[in-house]
């Protein structure tokens, strides 16, 4: 094929513009000299105004749909594009299917430098290979500066859930236990950190990944998971009162055995914050009978985002779908809905 | 987590426990339980967050006091700020919990941003000098508020201010001082005057005293009688000042105690405070939420800082707005009751639709009892 454009995107040196949002060429050229190059697959390369996909088997698709907003855009562990990717593909392969396809949706602001854009499709485009994923549609725009915040995503999945295969919410009963797959609190507390240009002996990293490997080990496993769930923004505390409002039952947590890093619970100690509602991005909650919750367990612990896996407590009989929680110290306490943003204490 | 796991060690708790109720169990008729105030909303937090009134015997009742900093700021000044935000072309700074306190008519800090006002949550007031000397074309105000423990870092924002020249930078002081409160505390329970319940004793406050040191709470056990245990935020902490308590009362004691030595001396921060008396002067009266009209309660800024004293850059209208009449803030304030017997509790007020400021800040009662304290069985 014949040289499309005259002179090569400056990525190094350049811009967005308007006229990269504006349908012409030189958004054809952004598409096909950053976009299509990076994401290359066969549907994409297509160059049609949507992608055409052969189902491979039969069974139900899961399909999701979620909007990335985040300063700064690159933070210890992470950036958005990747967690662009890895939160749809977790939203689509909580409900048990195999994460297939995607599509990516950038409103970019006049004056965002090519070069970090290059640096969050190519994040992006490394993210979905690594959970096996392409990224086979999308779109851009442009708006003026002043407008946005740099970069904003919108990423849809679409995935196939196998025949047998059914977690929801409402499978969710009294006697279930209660998992996570790990540490509480990473992603939120390593964003703020470096928001506020907070220091730590001990950095601490997003947790940023994509949970679809994990939740296959889980599936293989043979036990009767009824639900799982990504704890992101609210944190734990709030998918919970969600889940358990939703189910209709009550939950009863074990504070010592909720697992968070020494590091983030001085971070929460010193801005007056409860690691229980700071947003995850890396981690799930698993519901399944309690008599399962050990093997269950030891298949979580076998895949590396699954290490520290841990049993933080039971589903009771509650019509008041209360979130109640066993202190360290023995005593009881609500673990409440968070009322608007949690924001640091005064004193 | 070094210096907070030691802190929260369940064992010892229990142990602590046990001694409190040891210690209270037959002291008292099952009528007349000790009842403590605990002044600061710190030290309330604490209290629901470890779940430690499961841990305490019947014969101890805590009572929650007025020291939550955005609880005690009347609505005139929320309405004050919330004039500066609107009707000036200003930004207003401030501590997040104190945008969402509503003011009259129901509008709030938040609110006034959503409808176009430039209200900005800093976690520091060095954010709000910067922001103005980053910005020299707009006027930039701190909302300033809360205790002892506030005061000293709005002192500097203002020298620092001053050695930068700034033309546009100014602070809207509502700094209240805790002594006069517990003075008039104090005061009002042996009288028996506003609801004021009488209390066997005070927790004292932590970051407080470890810029005022212990001594200004001496009156309390001199003149007064009751005994102070000043102590940390930490549940052993709050359960060893409860020990502490009970032990004086039963010896007939009225003593300052410090249980919180590894942060609070007699003396306090001198830096601190004489960075304070640099700065700011008293004021002649305060109007503090619940306990009214204090003499020499809050501060104001020198003279010689009149030019970032927003008060005198700004004219403001008086607040005709009225409380909420049937909203118990004030009376929970001074200990006078409880969260829960506000009719208005957990069904109108609740944090996402706060009536009253204790339903606001999480040191706030109401707001420390809803999110922690609910029980189905309620």
């Amino acid at each position: 094929m014949t040289q499309r454009f005259e002179r090569s995107l400056d990525i190094k040196n350049g811009r967005v513009d308007m006229t990269h949002g504006s349908g012409g060429r030189a958004m054809a050229q952004l598409i096909d000299q950053l976009f299509a190059k990076a994401f290359d697959n066969p549907a994409l390369a297509e160059g049609n105004d949507q992608a055409r996909l052969a189902i491979p088997a039969a069974g139900r698709l899961a399909f999701s749909t979620d909007s990335y907003v985040i300063s700064p855009l690159f933070f210890a562990g992470g950036d958005i594009g990747s967690l662009a990717v890895h939160g749809t593909v977790n939203d689509v392969a909580l409900s048990g299917a195999k994460p297939l396809w995607l599509s990516a949706g950038f409103i970019l602001e006049e004056g965002f430098p090519l070069a970090d854009l290059e640096r969050i499709v190519t994040s992006m485009a490394k993210a979905a290979q690594e959970c096996g994923v392409q990224i086979v549609t999308g779109d851009t725009k442009v708006v003026e500066k002043g407008k946005a915040d740099g970069v904003f995503i919108n990423t849809a999945g679409v995935g196939l859930i196998a025949e047998g295969v059914d977690l929801s919410v409402h499978n969710i009963r009294a006697g279930d236990a209660i998992i996570v797959s790990g540490t509480l609190g990473d992603h939120g507390v390593a964003v703020m950190a470096q928001r506020e240009g907070l220091v730590f002996d001990e950095p601490v990293l997003s947790d940023s990944a994509a949970l679809n490997g994990l939740i296959d080990n889980m599936i293989k496993s043979g036990v009767a998971i009824h639900a799982l769930r990504d704890p992101t923004r609210g944190g734990l505390a709030t998918s919970l009162n969600e889940m358990a409002r939703a189910a209709g039952v009550g939950m009863r947590l074990n504070e010592a055995a909720i697992p968070v890093r020494a590091s983030v619970r001085g971070v929460c100690e010193i801005l007056g914050l409860d690691p229980l509602y700071i947003a995850n991005e890396g981690k799930l909650i698993a519901f399944c009978p309690v008599a399962q919750a050990q093997t269950l367990l030891t298949a979580m612990k076998g895949h590396e985002h699954g290490r520290e896996a841990a049993i933080i407590g039971e589903v009771v009989e509650d019509d008041h779908a209360f979130v109640e929680m066993t202190t360290t110290l023995g005593g009881q306490r609500m673990v409440d809905w968070l009322a608007g943003e949690q924001l640091p204490r005064i004193c | 987590m070094k210096y907070i796991d030691e802190f929260r060690d369940s064992g010892l708790a229990q142990k602590l426990a046990a001694a409190i109720k040891n210690e209270a169990q037959g002291a008292r008729p099952a009528a007349q339980p000790f009842r403590f105030m605990e002044f600061c909303g710190g030290h309330t937090h604490a209290i629901f967050r470890f779940g430690l009134p499961d841990l305490l015997p019947p014969e101890i009742k805590m009572i929650h006091g007025p020291g939550c900093p955005v609880c005690v700021l009347p609505m005139a000044k929320i309405d004050a700020a919330i004039q500066l935000a609107q009707r000036y072309p200003l930004t207003l700074c401030t501590y997040g919990d104190m945008m969402r306190v509503p003011g009259g008519q129901r509008l709030s800090l938040l609110k006034a941003k959503a409808a176009g006002a430039d209200v900005r949550m800093v976690l520091s007031p060095h954010d709000a000098v910067m922001l103005a000397k980053d910005n020299p074309s707009r006027e930039v105000v701190f909302f300033a508020i809360g205790f002892e423990t506030t005061t000293p870092p709005t002192a500097v924002i203002v020298k620092q201010a001053q050695a930068l020249g700034l033309k546009n930078f100014s602070v809207f002081c509502n700094h209240v001082l805790t002594p006069p409160a517990l003075k008039w505390l104090l005061e009002a329970s042996a009288e028996g005057a506003d609801g004021v319940p009488p209390s066997d004793g005070f927790v004292g406050p932590s970051h407080v005293s470890a810029i005022i040191g212990t001594r200004p709470y001496e009156i309390a056990a001199t003149a007064y009688g009751k005994p102070v245990v000043i102590t940390g935020f930490e549940p052993l902490d709050v359960l060893q000042a409860i020990l502490m308590l009970v032990r004086q009362v039963k010896a007939g004691r009225a003593v300052v105690e410090n249980e919180y030595a590894r942060a609070v001396t007699a003396e306090g921060n001198v830096k601190a405070q004489a960075l304070m008396a640099e700065v700011f002067d008293l004021r002649d009266t305060f109007e503090w939420r619940g306990l009214g009209w204090i003499p020499h309660s809050a501060l104001k800024l020198k003279d010689a800082y009149g030019a970032f004293d927003a008060e005198k850059r700004f004219a403001l209208e008086p607040s005709t707005a009225k409380e909420n009449p049937a909203c118990q803030c004030p009376a929970i304030l001074r200990g006078a009751k409880s969260p829960e017997e506000c009719k208005l509790f957990g069904t109108v007020c609740t944090p996402e639709n706060p009536i009253g400021a204790c339903m606001v800040s999480s040191e706030g009662g109401c707001a420390a009892c809803y999110s922690y304290g609910r029980r189905k069985d309620e």
